[in-house]
């Protein structure tokens, strides 16, 4: 019966949320000029209107779930991991680096590498922003942030420099891998079962540290307190090293599966803004795991549908982030305003 | 000679929206609150004064506008943030990614269209003077603007009552609130203020620093590196203003270099300033760490030479002040 009532108190929010974005969001389209129905539609039908689209919407939610599932090892000691957007680049270039002295084709074998090359690539990435905040006292936001432009610039210096393509420099990235060297989808889709296996299992994996170790609980203590933590012997620092290693590893195998399994080779914009994605989705979920695939796959939806827009309406596909942010300033909006009124009918 | 001239007046012209993000800025910290929206923002702002300037053929209403815009996302922050109890990290961050996106959404049609620019102003008696007339005879109201708002800002915040009020606010929200300063209401205030000069700042951009509109526009990662730098500023209007110049200084150092070697892609060099921003804030923070001050214990020459360097917050920054929620 309380249970029920709470749900319906949820719902209740999440529709109250959902039409104050609708409502900024029509306005949005009015003000750009749009037919705000009709954009809407295309935006739904873009990511779900067929088979090829729904797998290309997949193909967006497996780097999502495994970086927002990543965040919630570093949110719950209470870091802005950032960075997770230049582990997601550093995890591209270690598998690139790592199947660049096979241009003839390789194995399964090769691809494993491949991915654990990703993962290092990624935790390193990560434990260099939490050595600047535990070492150099820098706050994790600014250390992850400038590393985030820090792996822009070496991508670019890469396929620009030591790994650009023989006599085409160009923004389309290196020269694509061997073909044997492709995580292969289903039958010509992009749906690959390999990655999103990996995302689903990252998931589950995250909510068991999470849920059932010690580790898992000694993360949370020292989000909690620190000071109290230090105190226990937890050891605040190393825990927080761990959880961007963590973190950080899982951001690298999103960045090594964007490599073999989507785009088979290094481009400028291999993380799609994933990571700042990630961390927005990890937000609206309250950092809640089970909210985290739902709210990925809408996200998804909403990325993939955007890329009609400029085709079919003549409108930049940056639709999709706006509509992400209004959601999730209209959820805190409302859960605010609840706790705010709460307060006022306490006092009164 | 000419050439150094030349050189600085460069410098405080790229400098102009970086110190008057940064003021605004170490304005709102100052009370208290982080508007951490600063890239979107300006990035917003940016695209709207364009825009207005371009469908009004008005530059100054576009100026206007930006700081509007400024003001608007401001008071977002407010809201959630002081008044409201949210995490203002997490509203700022939010509202980064959601201003960038709106800009790009919303100004696509105004890219790469040739509009109004504000005025260069020459003003007369500093102009016939040598070297100096080179330096700061000849620039965009922004720029005069930049300079005549540091020096105020600087006099305002460490030599006036209000700008106690504000420090006290920003340090001891309890005891100010004891006092009978009405701390809710200033960190609103401030807030939105800050805000304009942000919103400022992207006018500065799109009207006169990097005029135009585009994606990108040039003006991506600014807000960040002024956000940094209010950091290395240690919440000091003139040091802020310092450091903006430095940063300001990598950017004319880094267009000339771009000319030494056209080998290197552009966005190369916009990536840049950031490493040299983990560095200045490593300068400034690193005194903090538990081993650096058993070094400095030992070698008491360096922390001498460090101590001038080290910054601290102001002691309330970002923290959840209502009173209502104590009763």
């Amino acid at each position: 019966m309380f249970q029920a009532a709470r749900f319906g108190l949820s719902l209740g929010r999440l529709a109250a949320a959902l039409f104050i974005s609708f409502v900024i969001t029509t306005l949005i389209l009015l003000v750009a000029g749009a037919p705000p129905l009709h954009s809407l539609v295309i935006l739904f039908e873009g990511g779900l209107g067929s088979a090829a689209k729904v797998t290309q919407t997949i193909a967006v939610w497996i780097p999502l779930v495994l970086c927002s599932s990543a965040l919630l090892l570093t949110f719950a000691p209470g870091l802005w991991n950032i960075g997770v957007e230049g582990q997601i680049i550093l995890g591209a270039i270690f598998a690139t680096g790592f199947l660049r002295p096979f241009p003839a084709g390789g194995t399964g074998l090769h691809l494993v590498g491949a991915l654990a090359a990703g993962m290092i690539g990624g935790a390193l990435w990560a434990y260099l922003a939490g050595v600047l905040r535990t070492w150099g006292r820098v706050h994790e936001i600014f250390g992850g942030l400038g590393l985030n432009f820090v792996a822009l610039g070496l991508t670019l210096w890469l396929i620009f420099g030591p790994w650009r393509r023989p006599g085409v420099a160009s923004m389309s990235g290196t020269e694509p891998l061997h073909h044997t060297l492709w995580l292969k989808g289903l039958k010509g889709l992009s749906l690959n079962p390999v990655s999103l296996a990996l995302a689903i299992l990252a998931i589950f994996f995250v909510i068991f540290l999470l849920r059932f170790t010690r580790w898992g609980l000694s993360l949370k203590a020292v989000g909690q307190n620190p000071e109290a933590a230090l105190l226990f012997g937890l050891k605040p620092n190393r825990r927080i090293l761990e959880a961007m290693v963590a973190c950080g590893a899982l951001a690298g195998l999103a960045g090594g599966l964007q490599v073999v399994g989507v785009y088979h080779r290094l481009l400028p914009a291999i993380s799609s803004n994933y990571g700042y994605t990630a961390l927005l989705v990890t937000m609206l979920a309250s950092f809640r795991p089970h909210l985290i695939p739902p709210i990925c796959l809408f996200f998804a939806v909403l990325n993939v549908g955007s890329i009609q827009l400029p085709l079919q309406l003549q409108l930049d596909s940056s639709l999709s982030g706006v509509i992400q942010g209004v959601l999730v300033l209209a959820v805190f909006l409302v859960h605010g305003l609840e706790e705010h009124f709460r307060l006022l009918r306490r006092k009164r | 000679m000419d050439y150094l001239a030349l050189t600085l007046a460069g410098i405080l012209s790229a400098g102009a929206p970086l110190v008057l993000a940064t003021l605004g800025e170490t304005l709102t910290e100052r009370a208290g609150v982080i508007n951490l929206s600063l890239d979107g923002t300006i990035l917003l702002s940016a695209m709207t004064a364009f825009a207005v300037a371009f469908l009004s053929n008005n530059p100054w209403l576009g100026l206007l506008a930006s700081v509007a815009v400024g003001i608007a996302t401001a008071s977002i922050v407010a809201l959630m943030g002081p008044v409201l109890g949210k995490s203002q990290l997490a509203v700022g961050f939010i509202l980064t990614l959601f201003c960038r996106d709106l800009a790009y959404f919303l100004g696509h049609p105004f890219a790469r269209q040739l509009g109004p620019e504000l005025p260069v102003w020459t003003i007369p008696g500093i102009r016939e003077l040598p070297f100096i007339g080179q330096v700061l005879g000849h620039h965009s109201p922004v720029v005069y603007l930049s300079l005549i708002l540091t020096v105020y800002l600087w006099w305002w915040l460490f030599s006036t009552r209000s700008g106690l009020d504000v420090r006290a606010v920003g340090e001891e929200p309890w005891a100010a609130f004891a006092r009978g300063i009405k701390v809710q209401r200033l960190r609103i205030v401030y807030t939105l203020m800050g805000g304009a000069l942000v919103g400022l700042a992207g006018g500065a951009f799109s009207l006169a620093v990097k005029p135009g509109w585009g994606r990108p526009q040039g003006a991506e990662g600014a807000g960040w590196i002024a956000l940094a730098i209010v950091i290395f500023g240690g919440w000091h209007p003139l040091r802020a203003a310092l450091g903006a110049y430095l940063f300001a200084t990598l950017q004319v150092l880094g267009i000339h270099l771009q000319e030494q070697l056209p080998g290197l892609p552009a966005p190369l060099f916009q990536v840049a300033p950031f490493p040299v921003m983990i560095l200045t804030l490593l300068l400034v923070n690193v005194g903090k760490a538990s081993w650096f001050q058993d070094l400095t214990f030992r070698y008491p020459g360096l922390k001498r030479w460090l101590s001038r360097w080290q910054v601290t917050a102001p002691a309330a920054l970002g923290t959840d002040f209502r009173p209502e929620k104590e009763t």
